[in-house]
């Protein structure tokens, strides 16, 4: 008879058998087996996941018996079998937020609140539960990543519980939450001296010189696909419909790409009908290449040099910017980039009218919202989402830079009753 | 000294199995030429129809990325190094 303490362990360990999906290419549509790698041998385009078009589809009723998990959509993820690793993580709240929406002018707005997900608090664990499980099927002992921080948070914490090796590469210049929130779990962790471009590129070399499973680099195909978790849960969260829009940040582009998927399918699926909702894409001023695309209708990424405090989308040559602009613009929506003031602004927003502290990528999304709304751009009726995709509490420089727009220093009292007094009558004068 | 040229695995299979080739020019598009010529087979994974790098390939010279120095038409001088990186995901 099995102990709570020995049932808890088990549920940690490898259990249940997965097949990851056989390899599509998204450009030339060559097929390619199912493997650790994420390029089309003859084209050189993204390698995606073959869709499951032979599978039995559950209903509402059975996808709303199962775990609240990302994997009670599992028919639409790609693997054939069961998972074996990071069962809990997804179905994080969706909030309503009736005095944003106010501010946008808009008839609903919610917020889908991943700065609570488990296990680090960002929407990154989504994808690394989806690629830990292709890493684990394919037999790689070893995952890595190259992060602007959440996801090397996520990947050291999913192969730290997995108890897998890890391989991380970071800026050397990240918020220290971010540095710290990935040691603590004991990676091999790297920083490198450049942007998230140069260690992008670096990692594309270590994948392809030590077979590490990188997630987003060899694993990217089965990854990419945990982002339309975010999607499935907006349509379910929200009664089975859909927003009219949606507001994401961008780094990669991938997101906004997966969120306008998960919709298609789950309306070719039959559980949701209607107008699929308006892609927004946001991003910082100081590193906008996708919205330079939307904005000018360029066919082509131009790269930018990264700078700005939201490290966590400064991502100057995007690798998805092309597919993440036909997203925008063939779903109707347009893109904003927003200031360093503007984010942060819209980090205390969001904490103020929703009580949910974001981190920076986060303002950005609000602060993107707001600058679209005045310029016209949602309508009186909308019913929109903004997805808050990361904790502020690993970005606490955003909102303490003096020369940006910091939080105002709290008072310092004695403890005394009469203190409180003369604080509280001389903040009701003021 | 030639200048030299670090291929994935993808592309390494179309070039004889080697993953460092070299060559030389003026330009990076030199280098790209020479290497088309000795290896026909990579060619089209190099650049396109109208000779320009594809949107899904990356062109570094030493540590930057070509775009930002004239593309193809970036200056390069002996020894140099070329890394070519199909196009990979956010983070």
């Amino acid at each position: 008879m099995s102990t709570t303490a020995e049932t808890a362990v088990a549920a940690t360990e490898f259990k249940g058998t997965l097949t990851p999906n056989p390899l599509i290419c998204r450009l030339c549509k060559t097929p390619a087996e199912a493997a650790p790698v994420a390029i089309c041998e003859h084209c050189l385009g993204p390698l995606d996941p073959a869709p499951n078009t032979d599978r039995i589809l559950p209903s509402r009723q059975e996808i709303e018996s199962r775990e609240k998990s990302i994997w009670r959509y599992i028919e639409w993820l790609p693997f054939e079998g069961t998972p074996t690793l990071s069962l809990d993580t997804g179905f994080t709240p969706l909030v309503e937020a009736p005095r944003l929406a106010k501010l946008l002018g808009v008839a609903k707005c919610w917020v889908k609140n991943d700065s609570v997900s488990h296990p680090t608090l960002s929407f990154k664990d989504r994808v690394v539960a989806t690629a830990i499980n292709a890493a684990h099927a394919f037999g790689l002992d070893t995952i890595g990543c190259a992060s602007t921080g959440n996801l090397a948070n996520s990947v050291a914490a999913h192969a730290a519980r997995a108890g897998m090796k890890a391989w991380i590469f970071i800026p050397d210049d990240l918020e220290q939450g971010k540095i710290v929130g990935t040691q603590v779990y004991s990676p091999n962790l790297v920083r490198i001296k450049g942007t998230y471009d140069d260690v992008n590129r670096l990692c594309a070399q270590v994948a392809d010189y030590f077979g590490w499973g990188i997630v987003n680099v060899n694993l990217r195909g089965y990854y990419g696909e945990g982002s339309k978790t975010l999607a499935f849960e907006i349509a379910e969260q929200l009664g089975w419909r859909q927003p009219t829009a949606v507001v994401a940040p961008m780094a990669g582009g991938s997101l906004v790409t997966k969120l306008r998927k998960g919709f298609r399918e789950f309306t070719e699926a039959g559980l949701i009908s209607g107008d699929a909702p308006r892609i927004y894409g946001a991003q910082a001023a100081g590193c906008s290449p996708i919205v330079n695309m939307v904005q000018q209708d360029l066919q082509q990424v131009v790269p930018v040099h990264p700078n700005t405090i939201a490290k966590s989308i400064a991502i100057g040559n995007p690798a998805d910017g092309i597919f993440a602009k036909k997203a925008i613009v063939e779903s109707g929506g347009y893109g904003a980039a927003v200031s360093e003031v503007a984010i942060v602004e819209g980090i205390k927003t969001l904490a103020k009218e929703v009580g949910i502290f974001t981190e920076t990528a986060g303002g950005v999304t609000v602060a993107a919202a707001l600058q679209l709304a005045q310029e016209g751009r949602f309508k009186a009726d909308d019913e929109i989402v903004l997805c808050i995709t990361g904790n502020g509490l690993k970005t606490l420089e955003a909102v303490t830079d003096p020369s940006l727009s910091p939080l105002k220093d709290a008072p310092v009292i004695a403890p005394r009753l009469r203190e409180v007094r003369s604080l509280v009558e001389s903040m009701q004068g003021a | 000294m030639a200048i030299s040229i670090n291929l994935p695995t993808v592309l390494s299979k179309l070039a004889g199995g080697n993953k460092i080739l070299e060559a030389s020019g003026n330009t990076l598009g030199d280098v790209i030429n020479e290497i088309a010529l000795t290896y026909p087979d990579l060619a089209p994974r190099l650049k396109d129809e109208a000779g320009e790098p594809y949107p899904f390939v990356t062109f570094y010279l030493n540590d930057d990325d070509i775009r930002f120095n004239g593309g193809f038409a970036a200056p390069v001088k002996d020894g140099d190094e070329v890394t070519i990186v199909p196009a990979i995901a956010g983070g």
